[in-house]
């Protein structure tokens, strides 16, 4: 009796003991990362999952590498579903339940434009990676994005067509029932315009169309140098092959939206993708030491290929990781919210990344072309 | 002028998908007298099986006969599930419309579960890619074969309606149910074989329209309906050859306004159209109800 009581008093000092060992001896600082991408509720959650995948691949690498010291990044993923209601809550829950230092997200414009005035009233950054339409980061100078809109995409395509083939006219297709194809058609016309280029036909459709064989005969009428299309991957693709099938010839370059980029492009419209031009900021066979190794963590990881989202999820964790270096931790909000504004030329997966003074990235367009049906970087 | 000729080309094959689909419209929706909102959802089911059957290698005219037959299959199913239940219950005429538009959404998401939401495409083929220029208008032997088989569907339609036994049933129904039972006319049979051939005629449809615009998606039927709807109301309730003719000029209309109005307004001038046309014909374009059904 006695023995087991000295046992049981010596097993429990010995795991008390224990226990303390496994305690750090330096305190680490956590930084908590509040993720906000959905990862159920339809397609928004195709684009969610590998943002998610992606940030907290970042997190894992910034905390192994040691390059922030003592201080230790904590992703917290909250799925929203897509639904903005639920992103209003999970903005409030982990701004002031789990005081979040940053949020990355949400996936979709329209739960940003309800969500993100939260955290810019209560001076938390936010960094989208995946609201590309206008207007997102006029709501506050806390709110960040690494996704660049149609419009810091667009003109840089057009410059590599003019250059190129020195195009005169041009005629433009877009889908009219499409808030984001509606502002890509004013993108493009702004830089048609801007560049001296003629557009000699403007022609539209609507979701659901699966003939396009009268606007694209009357576009072929109009004999225009070039083709832009505003439009999604699914009705670009069909535009680029009726166009074909209707004689349009090679030789007359198609352009398309950001938007439009999907290896389905080139799966549904065959051959007749070939030479089909678009612009992206980032490009899964991009050339660079820091995408190279994103790509091959993730596909490690994850057993896929990421996409763009994805890759620009990656590049707003070490954007922050950067601010936070630079800001000297995370107890001034002030402080990092300048340090995150002040990102100049930073050395990340989509190339050195830089915010402008509306918070919006800078980022040097990469030309894609369809070459044997698959989308691959202009060279020349 | 070779604009003008290369828009009435766009029209025409246009238009035959439409006079296909509408020709088995025409049959339940205006013999029959009963409204099936699954039809849509019969020729997205064609398109799919049309398409398995074309990726399991079987040439294309095998494809065709797999989409007519399963259409077929699947129009004689929504009869038994929904429009026989509900006769035999004593259910108002309205109910069906209701319970078929249930059984098309129960078959929209079949079709996302089994093949997801994605457009999926017929695998490309060198032949059916060939294409002459014709004093300056494009026409593709896709083009040509899909109105050829159009024509031959028509046609083959129209023999059944007026030779066959079955075709003599359906218009004796047609005409009146009570004196096809007194004359001896197997009612639940011949309701039956018309499901048939309106879901064979919609599957064949799908297809058609499937490798022409090179889409097969669940969602592709919905549009279509509302379209095979108009048709048989321009062309004139129960009136076959009125449901071709609809179709063609359906086609025609649409694609005229896109070419000389504007794409915008393509949907408000072909549906604007045809309600002006219905102002001065009541009853259709081409022929009154009642002359035809019996």
């Amino acid at each position: 009796m006695r023995h087991s009581i000295v046992a049981l008093v010596l097993s429990a000092a010995v795991t008390v003991g224990a226990l303390a060992m496994e305690r750090p001896a330096q305190a680490e600082t956590l930084v908590k990362i509040g993720i906000v991408q959905a990862t159920s509720g339809g397609s928004a959650a195709l684009y969610g999952t590998m943002q998610k995948n992606a940030a907290e691949l970042a997190i894992d690498e910034v905390n192994a590498s040691g390059t922030l010291g003592d201080i230790k990044l904590v992703g917290i993923h909250q799925d929203d579903g897509g639904d903005r209601g639920q992103s209003v809550n999970i903005f409030q829950r982990l701004i002031n339940q789990e005081k979040v230092s940053v949020i990355l997200g949400p996936t979709l414009t329209t739960a940003a434009f309800a969500a993100d005035p939260i955290a810019q009233k209560a001076e938390v950054p936010v960094i989208a990676s995946s609201n590309t339409a206008p207007g997102v980061t006029a709501m506050g100078d806390y709110i960040f994005r690494t996704s660049p809109p149609e419009s810091m995409v667009f003109p840089g395509v057009l410059a590599y067509v003019k250059k190129k083939s020195a195009p005169k006219t041009a005629a433009q297709i877009y889908g009219i029932d499409d808030a984001l194809m509606k502002a890509a058609y004013g993108v493009h016309k702004k830089a048609l315009d801007a560049e001296g280029i003629t557009i000699v036909a403007t022609e539209t459709f609507q979701k659901g169309d699966v003939d396009y064989s009268a606007q694209l005969t009357k576009i072929k009428a109009a004999n225009p140098d070039i083709i832009v299309i505003g439009g999604l991957a699914e009705e670009t693709a069909n535009i680029v092959r009726q166009a074909r099938q209707l004689g349009i010839a090679p030789s007359t370059r198609i352009l398309g939206a950001n938007a439009s980029i999907s290896t389905k492009l080139a799966e549904l419209a065959g051959p007749a993708a070939e030479g089909f031009t678009v612009g992206s900021s980032w490009f899964i066979q991009y050339d660079n030491p820091r995408n190279k190794a994103f790509v091959e963590a993730y596909r490690k990881k994850y057993g896929s290929d990421p996409d763009t989202f994805a890759a620009q999820a990656y590049t707003s964790v070490y954007i922050f990781a950067d601010a936070v270096k630079r800001a000297g931790g995370v107890s001034d909000p002030k402080k990092l919210r300048d340090a995150l504004a002040a990102t100049k030329d930073l050395d990340s997966n989509v190339g050195p990344f830089s915010f402008d003074a509306n918070r919006e990235p800078v980022i040097a367009p990469k030309v894609l072309i369809v070459k044997d049906g698959k989308f691959t970087l202009a060279t020349d | 002028m070779s604009t003008f000729f290369q828009q009435v080309v766009n029209g025409i094959s246009l238009g035959s998908t439409y006079a296909v689909f509408a020709m088995g419209c025409t049959l339940i929706f205006g013999v029959l007298n009963i409204v099936n909102m699954a039809q849509g959802a019969l020729f997205m089911g064609g398109a799919y099986l049309g398409l398995e059957a074309a990726r399991l290698g079987l040439p294309a005219p095998l494809a065709l006969v797999v989409a007519l037959l399963g259409g077929g299959v699947l129009g004689v199913l929504s009869d038994l599930i929904v429009f026989r239940t509900l006769r035999a219950r004593g259910g108002h005429r309205w109910m069906g419309l209701v319970a078929s538009l249930a059984l098309a959404r129960v078959m929209v998401g079949l079709a996302q579960e089994i093949f997801g939401t994605q457009v999926q495409r017929y695998p490309p083929s060198a032949f059916l890619s060939i294409a002459w220029e014709i004093g300056g208008v494009r026409i593709q032997l896709l083009q040509v074969v899909i109105v050829v088989v159009s024509v031959v569907l028509m046609a083959l339609l129209a023999i059944t309606l007026q030779r066959s036994s079955t075709g003599r049933a359906i218009r004796t129904v047609a005409f009146s149910e009570d004196v096809a039972r007194i004359v001896g006319v197997p009612v639940g049979r011949t309701i039956m074989a018309t499901f048939f051939l309106a879901g064979a005629l919609a599957g064949a449809a799908g297809m058609l329209l499937g490798n022409l615009f090179n889409v097969v998606s669940p969602f592709m039927g919905d549009q279509m309906l509302v379209k095979g709807l108009t048709v048989i109301i321009l062309g004139g309730l129960g009136n076959v050859p009125g449901a071709v003719a609809g179709g063609f000029l359906l086609g025609l209309i649409e694609v005229f306004s896109v070419a000389y109005v504007s794409s915008s307004f393509r949907d408000a001038i072909g549906f604007g159209l045809i309600f002006l046309i219905l102002l001065v014909k009541p009853t259709g374009l081409f022929s009154r109800v009642e002359d035809r059904r019996a």
